[in-house]
């Protein structure tokens, strides 16, 4: 369960008084370079974003299609470590100490960085919550005691491949709150349609009361607004990587319209999520 | 595992002790602080999926029966323990046997495992086959099986290993798989495992990932392990056979490690029989370019399990480099780095140059053009056999034919084809 006193169930609490679902934007760190990405994720809750996920960027992520591993690709080259994505977050706390910031990324950088150090350093340096896309439940207790020390949630995902009968397994130590990877495939691609959407959740919510966001392939508005219409919470990555890289110069630096073409889309998205319930 | 051996038993006589070090791995797929799933939770329940099954499968005799059959009418087995009377002789020390593992069909041992998990994959319904491919020699395996048995195919190969393997491109091709290159990182065989992972994830409800070497998420280590210990059970009997005791060493080459621990396996209670792995050292152990994941890596995860990797110190995972491409893989099976740790098995490194000479001297003293990947283990014989004495037994896995690489020795010997 989500402790009370956690940057994410408070968020998640006002949202629900006041009956709207959370907007949450994703951007890969140091993509194209530090100040650009430290500048972006500073303007986000500005334009809308509810939470903010944090793409930590690693050389082979293999759950993610070729937009986000183009932005990995240009993270990394932008000079990304762990120890910069923790740097980031703690600027970014300076001015904020509202807007939940949940870091997603794969097992082994965090493994390098040490699990008990980076939870440690990740707490302080102000991150809420954690999700790792390949930690499943079986393997989790290796970062589970740290995390829960440190006051991190760890964020469970569910998939479409996961029986009513594992769902206990996958809840069981879960906190903060459910990411539903709503198709079967990498991120960016497919869009589950809006009667897959309603048939999951109904399920989801008899095996958790943990709010739910829904994520992968979530592109338009449209999308998003259908998503918070069923679940609390969408998530939107790929297309707003589509339109930063779509901003880059040839070289692959950021341009003037860079944050300018971002954040007009995630004000877009924004609006409609919270229109969406009205 | 301290138990005095009788040496030369068929391995179905020595089944695994309460302290065998064959039990591995546990019920999380570990071996010792190595192995696990690591997967994505989509990828989670079909992971599980398959561990029911191959343990089903393999209490059933009926599947035995029917793996045997093909082993012994397809792919062609047992394969030959092979006195290297001319290799022996030029190297003037121990005597070299070779398992002859390149005169399986399709030429390498890659088919011991691929037959193992097609017939899996129809018994769990599976119509949809992918698999990744480094030298291309899994891939044609797969795609020797999926036409046998008329599945659907497709490989994930990186589009530098593409390139430089294009004799087997072209016979994938012929055997009715997709072929598709990888363009992601440098090309090689982590960027094609990538690739196909995408591709189960994606397509999970009729497609089986045919995964072809010793590592991924369990059960893939042990099963791939099973299937490949056919090697190390035949070379027991024919040792036993051809000199009436066990052999004092056995060399093997390692990339992901399947030949190697398929050789390993059934000898790793038998405490006086050497076991050595050769992994690739590129350009050299300290070059900087090189897949000496063991050597020259440390623990981390890639690819659904933990084993040494070759990464920095952010946790970024290296380019690995060889000659080979079937070596060009910046992790290990999870397997071999426990018996690295306890100190079972040695593993050590040979480079381009070394299996290049070794290519050649295997040519030319015994009429076997080797694979690129096993020329690294027979570097290693050439180095300690003139150090040993005439009695003692060696045994290299000749894992594959080189047919496939002579456009690349061509190429590194100035020879325009």
């Amino acid at each position: 369960m989500s402790r009370p006193s956690s940057r994410i169930a408070r968020r998640f609490a006002t949202l629900k008084a006041q009956g709207r679902g959370a907007l949450i934007p994703y951007l890969q760190a140091c993509d194209p370079d530090y100040d650009t990405s430290l500048a972006l994720l500073r303007a986000m809750p500005g334009a809308g974003a509810d939470l903010i996920e944090i793409g930590v960027p690693f050389s082979d992520p293999s759950a993610d299609g070729p937009i986000i591993q183009a932005a990995a690709r240009r993270g990394l080259k932008g000079g990304s470590t762990v120890a910069k994505v923790l740097e980031m977050v703690a600027r970014f706390r300076e001015g904020d100490s509202d807007t939940p910031i949940v870091l997603m990324g794969y097992l082994n950088p965090i493994g390098a960085y040490g699990p008990e150090r980076f939870c440690a350093d990740a707490a302080r340096a102000g991150v809420d919550g954690l999700i790792i896309v390949d930690l499943p439940p079986e393997e989790a207790d290796l970062l589970e005691g740290p995390a829960a020390a440190h006051g991190l949630d760890i964020v469970r995902l569910v998939a479409p491949t996961t029986t009513d009968a594992r769902l206990p397994v996958v809840f069981d130590h879960a906190s903060g709150f459910v990411y539903y990877v709503s198709i079967t495939g990498v991120t960016g691609t497919r869009t589950a349609s809006s009667d897959e959407l309603a048939a999951a959740l109904p399920r989801l919510r008899a095996a958790t009361d943990l709010p739910v966001a829904i994520g992968f392939g979530i592109r338009t508005p449209d999308q998003a607004a259908a998503a918070v219409r069923v679940a609390d919470a969408a998530v939107v990555a790929s297309a707003l990587l589509a339109t930063l890289e779509d901003t880059l110069d040839e070289a692959g630096r950021a341009t003037a319209d860079t944050l300018p073409r971002v954040l007009a889309q995630l004000g877009d998205l924004s609006r409609a999520v919270r229109a969406a319930r009205a | 595992m301290h138990g005095t051996q009788p040496d030369g038993t068929p391995a179905g006589d020595t089944p695994a002790r309460p302290n065998s070090l064959r039990a591995g791995p546990d019920a999380r797929g570990r071996f010792g602080i190595f192995g696990g799933r690591f997967v994505a939770e989509t990828l989670m329940p079909l992971v599980l999926e398959l561990d029911q099954a191959y343990a089903a499968a393999k209490a059933d005799p009926a599947f035995r029966r029917e793996l045997d059959y093909y082993l012994k009418d397809y792919v062609g087995r047992p394969s030959p323990l092979w006195f290297a009377h001319r290799l022996t002789q030029e190297l003037g020390g121990a005597k070299i046997y070779m398992k002859r593992e390149e005169l399986n069909h399709t030429g390498s041992h890659k088919l011991n495992n691929v037959m193992g998990q097609i017939l899996l994959a129809r018994r769990m319904g599976r119509s949809r086959i992918v698999a990744e491919t480094g030298a291309g020699q899994h891939g044609v395996a797969t795609a020797t099986v999926c036409a046998l048995f008329g599945m659907k195919c497709v490989i994930y190969m990186g589009a530098t290993d593409v390139e430089r393997q294009k004799p087997n491109v072209f016979r994938m091709r012929l055997l009715g798989a997709e072929v598709v290159p990888v363009t992601s990182g440098a090309g090689t065989l982590k960027d094609a495992m990538n690739e196909a992972m995408r591709d189960w994830v994606t397509n999970v409800r009729d497609t089986y990932f045919l995964v072809g070497t010793v590592a991924g998420p369990h059960p893939y280590p042990e099963m791939v392990r099973d299937f490949q210990s056919v090697i190390g059970e035949e070379t027991r009997q024919q040792m036993h056979a051809a000199e009436g005791r066990l052999p004092d060493i056995i060399v093997a080459a390692i990339g992901g490690g399947s030949n190697a621990m398929g050789i390993f396996h059934p000898f790793l209670d038998d405490a006086s029989v050497r076991l050595i792995g050769v992994e690739a050292a590129g350009r050299g152990l300290d070059s900087g370019e090189t897949a000496a994941s063991i050597l020259r890596g440390r623990p981390g995860v890639l690819h659904g399990n933990r084993t040494y990797l070759l990464q920095d110190a952010d946790g970024q995972i290296d380019e690995a480099h060889s000659i080979s491409a079937g070596l060009d893989y910046p992790g290990i099976g999870p397997e071999h780095s426990w018996l690295h740790d306890i100190g079972r098995a040695e593993y050590v490194g040979a480079t381009d140059d070394e299996a290049l000479a070794a290519f050649q001297l295997c040519t030319r003293t015994e009429g076997i053009i080797p694979a690129l990947e096993c020329s690294h283990a027979l570097a290693h014989v050439a180095r300690i056999a003139p150090t040993l004495d005439p009695e003692t037994l060696i045994v290299l896995n000749v894992s594959g034919r080189g047919d496939k690489d002579i456009f690349t020795v061509a190429a590194h010997l100035g020879v325009t084809l």
